[in-house]
């Protein structure tokens, strides 16, 4: 029997993890997918939110703020890109402008410094911006980061303080015993004092598992278009135009890795699984964005892809204990801010809504950081020199267009929460992520995780089961 | 940091047709720089046959034809390094580049000659409406599993762009026992080469669907199906038209693009093509710094692959004697009616030899047209050709006194034979 079972690994579920490994638990995260942080948590517009705009009062602004003001030091201690680069909220009317002036106030009403700009300043620091440009509001404490690592390393930091995670296992059923909870699920059944429902576009169905909810989740679609890293500059903030009642709306922004998104739109959809584009919605989204920055270079497009939102049906984030029981706990609606806020949340579920419940006692040797990662390409070329003497697989190009050495990918295979598939990998250490798209590259990544995982090449799979790359050998 | 003269990005066949050509003419001191384990580039996993026909009046297969050149580089003693990657060059001509046995490296090159190849555009860049599942992967990927590593990526193919690529893949496929039920082609008229028609679909009975184009990837974790639909004059699609395949690969050969941007990141002017714009002797907007093959146009012939690169080869043995001087007089190029683009772009008429050869491509395929070139506006040259396609680059050599003046600017486009 575990103490705590975490259903759901996704950023939230593995910041959740990552906070409760400080206490002397027993934990044990499931996830249904076959890795962590495959759906939300990596189809999403990657930005650590200033909570500048969140209704007062409400636990989106409460845990953004705090997750944001949380991100500097958490993203070091994870070894997770974070660039504080800057939102700039853009007026392309008088009207707009006038709203940007109430946005401040909330700003400040949630406690997040925020800074009017006039037009010709915000042209001089967004050349690209479209000449319609009436001001914007500056939040300086906003950034981007990579959501990919982020939850990876949080998972990471987790199982290495002493968290179980068991990936492939979709719950079914949940049973209340005497002692607490048995879940059953696809990869056998688990047994634990306390439940974690962290379940993104599922956590209604897993919430209804033990009581009747009067709350829902209901998937919101937004598709993306992902552009190359082809140059820097395009924009130099996060841009957003002004927010309306569906949501932050269509932004333009810089990425981590160099690359721009520009998106999302904001669809209802029926099925929790449909992650499909389409070509009216992405046409739309073009259009709104140029309206923001009308030279957007659509020929630098690589990827289009969308993500779910797990949109709440009360309007605001759900942290709480069941009706039913205080060990059921229920992480859901986390909708964005929510990338934002997750450490935030990870900390305030683990540190007010389990200990005190379990009555459990801090670890003394808790370490909050993951082994560092190298990484070749931010070396200079001294630095990089010795590291392939030492160890001359990072001097093996296997990516050619991210960069991606060979030393990088053993380092990816040989850590905690280590990748099983091309995709797992690809999130990880970016290999495929470039202009052609694994074209040259997936060989060798392919065969690397064969070997690694002493399987044959037929079985190494893209992402879910079933999504086998290769057929069958040549005759 | 030592000191090369000549440099080489890129080990396939432009790059080693570069080297051999530096070297007869003088340039002693070469490097070549190939990322991946063997030379040849792209032409290793092209083990079909239809290379060489120009070049050495044979019919080889790919990795015939490079052996043939590896040939020539190692009897010449030419350096070349292999799994070095180069990853950054300067303005300066410093080249920056890793590799398992040397480290991490820079090399002050007085000379550069960029042949990098291209890369296939890929179901992203397109959009392609639907899920994204595994099973959707380009054609050249197909073929590197399949030629190179002796793997099958699917039973059921659908192939999308009837460029030579996918042709190939059509007929690859079929023969190791996969069902390929068509080709879709957005076009009206088909990308490849005429024969690859015949003896890849024809020869096959796998239809070709002109004016169509997968509208829909359908499948949760791997490929189920594709929609295909017809497409309007404008290429959108009809709605109403979709036909469901259930297939579980669609190989997507829908185009090929420069793998440029060493140079584009340093800011070398860019041509139309996606590659770097450059003059008759194929040198870049940076000085000593050339650029040939695929990475400044995609070719359909390697035979034209190895002349380009032969040019650049002399052009980079000249400007390391000191004799290619930048002159003050240029010829600018440009593409005019009916013609998609020109390369070079510019001529430097002080540096040029008695002919300069120009390569265009038609952007639609047309029967009894004029070549006209132009120069600021008036024609003074035109061809007469019966038929004219796209997928087939032209190549024509014109004397340089033949130009009405030797300055301003030239056009090339198309016109009916009858004109009004």
């Amino acid at each position: 029997m575990e103490d705590i079972i975490i259903i759901g690994g996704g950023v939230v579920g593995a910041f959740v993890a990552r906070y409760l490994s400080r206490y002397q638990a027993s934990i044990l995260v499931l996830d249904k997918e076959t890795d962590v942080g495959d759906l939300t948590s990596m189809a999403n517009s990657a930005i650590g939110h200033s909570g500048y705009d969140p209704v007062p009062g409400t636990k989106k602004a409460h845990f953004n703020v705090l997750g944001n003001r949380m991100y500097p030091s958490v993203c070091k201690e994870l070894d997770v890109h974070f660039d504080m680069c800057g939102s700039l909220t853009v007026a392309l009317d008088e009207k707009q402008l006038e709203m940007l002036g109430k946005l401040q106030e909330r700003a400040k009403e949630n406690g997040v410094p925020a800074e009017l700009l006039s037009a010709e300043r915000v042209k001089e620091m967004e050349p690209n911006i479209s000449p319609e440009v009436k001001g914007a509001l500056l939040c300086p404490t906003a950034g981007v980061v990579n959501p990919f690592t982020l939850t990876v390393h949080a998972m990471e930091n987790a199982v290495d303080n002493g968290a179980k995670l068991c990936l492939g296992a979709e719950v079914t059923s949940i049973d209340k015993t005497k002692e607490g909870y048995l879940v059953h699920t696809s990869k056998g059944d688990f047994a634990a004092k306390l439940v974690i429902n962290c379940a993104g576009v599922y956590s209604d169905k897993i919430a209804a598992m033990i009581e009747k909810i009067d709350w829902s989740i209901t998937p919101r679609k937004g598709e993306y278009y992902v552009l190359d890293h082809y140059a820097k500059g395009l924009v130099n903030h996060v841009l957003f135009p002004l927010p309306s009642e569906k949501g932050k709306g269509i932004l333009v922004t810089m990425t981590t890795s160099g690359n721009y998104l520009v998106g999302p739109s904001s669809e209802w959809v029926d099925d929790k699984e449909d992650l499909s584009t389409d070509t009216p919605t992405l046409a739309d989204v073009r259009r709104q964005a140029t309206m923001m920055v009308p030279n957007i270079p659509f020929r630098e497009q690589i990827r289009v892809f969308a993500g779910l939102r797990a949109t709440p049906s009360t309007h605001d984030f759900i942290i709480e204990r069941s009706k039913s029981y205080e060990t059921f706990v229920n992480v859901a609606g986390i909708e964005s801010p929510g990338l934002a806020s997750s450490p935030a949340i990870g900390e305030y579920v683990a540190d007010e809504l389990v200990a005190p419940v379990l009555g459990l006692k801090k670890k003394e040797n808790w370490n909050p950081c993951v082994r560092p990662y190298v990484k070749p390409m931010e070396m200079g070329l001294g630095e990089r020199n010795l590291l392939i003497k030492k160890n001359p697989h990072f001097g093996k190009m296997i990516c050619n267009c991210e960069k991606v050495s060979l030393g990088e990918i053993e380092d990816e295979l040989s850590r905690s929460v280590p990748p099983h598939t091309i995709k797992a990998l690809k999130k990880r250490c970016r290999a495929g992520f470039g202009k052609c798209q694994g074209g040259f590259c997936q060989p060798q990544v392919l065969l690397l995780l064969a070997e690694h995982y002493g399987l044959s090449p037929l079985e190494v799979l893209y992402d879910k089961e079933g999504s086998n790359i290769l057929e069958g050998v040549s005759k | 940091m030592v000191t090369r003269d000549l440099v080489i990005i890129g080990g396939g066949s432009a790059g080693m047709a570069a080297a051999v050509a530096a070297y007869d003419n003088g340039v002693k001191d070469i490097l070549i720089l190939e990322r991946s384990e063997f030379l040849g580039g792209i032409l290793n996993q092209c083990i079909h046959n239809g290379f060489g026909l120009q070049e050495f009046k044979e019919e080889l297969t790919g990795p015939e034809f490079l052996t043939r050149f590896v040939k020539q580089v190692q009897e010449r003693g030419i350096e070349y390094k292999l799994n070095s990657y180069v990853y950054e060059i300067t303005e300066k001509k410093v080249v920056r580049y890793v590799s398992e046995a040397d480290g991490a490296v820079e090399i002050q090159a007085k000379a550069i000659i960029m042949a990098a190849g291209c890369y296939e555009r890929n179901a992203g860049a397109i959009g392609i409406p639907g899920d994204r599942p595994a099973g959707v992967i380009t054609a050249g990927q197909a073929q590197l599993y399949l030629n190179e590593y002796g793997y099958m990526v699917g039973k059921r193919v659908f192939i999308l762009g009837s460029g030579d690529i996918g042709l190939i893949m059509a007929r690859r496929m079929t023969l190791e026992g996969a069902k390929v039920l068509g080709v879709a082609e957005i076009m009206p008229y088909s990308n490849g080469l005429n024969r690859n028609i015949v003896q890849c679909l024809k020869d096959y009975d796998i239809p070709l669907y002109l004016s169509h184009t997968v509208s829909k990837t359908i499948g949760k974790s791997k490929l189920e199906a594709i929609e295909l639909s017809e497409v309007d004059e404008n290429l959108r699609v009809i709605p109403g038209t979709a036909k469901r395949f259930e297939v579980d690969t669609l190989l997507l050969s829908i185009g090929l693009i420069p793998n440029n941007n060493l140079l584009d990141k340093i800011g070398v002017k860019q041509s139309p093509t996606r590659g770097s714009s450059v003059n008759q002797a194929m040198e870049t907007s940076l000085d000593g710094v050339f650029s040939c093959g695929n990475v400044l146009h995609v070719h359909d012939l390697v035979d034209y692959v190895v002349d380009e690169a032969k040019t650049a080869g002399v052009s980079a043995a000249r400007y390391l004697r000191g004799e290619l001087n930048r002159g003050n007089k240029h010829i600018l190029t440009q593409a005019g009616q009916g013609i998609s683009y020109v390369v070079p772009a510019v001529i430097d008429v002080e540096s040029a030899a008695e002919k300069v050869q120009f390569k265009f491509r038609v952007r639609r395929p047309s029967k009894e047209v004029y070549i006209v070139y132009s120069m600021d506006g008036v024609p003074f040259k035109k061809t007469y050709k019966p038929a004219i396609i796209p997928s087939e680059m032209e190549i024509a050599s014109l004397p340089l006194s033949s130009f009405p003046k030797q300055e301003g600017c030239i056009t090339i486009s198309l016109e009916p034979k009858e004109a009004k």
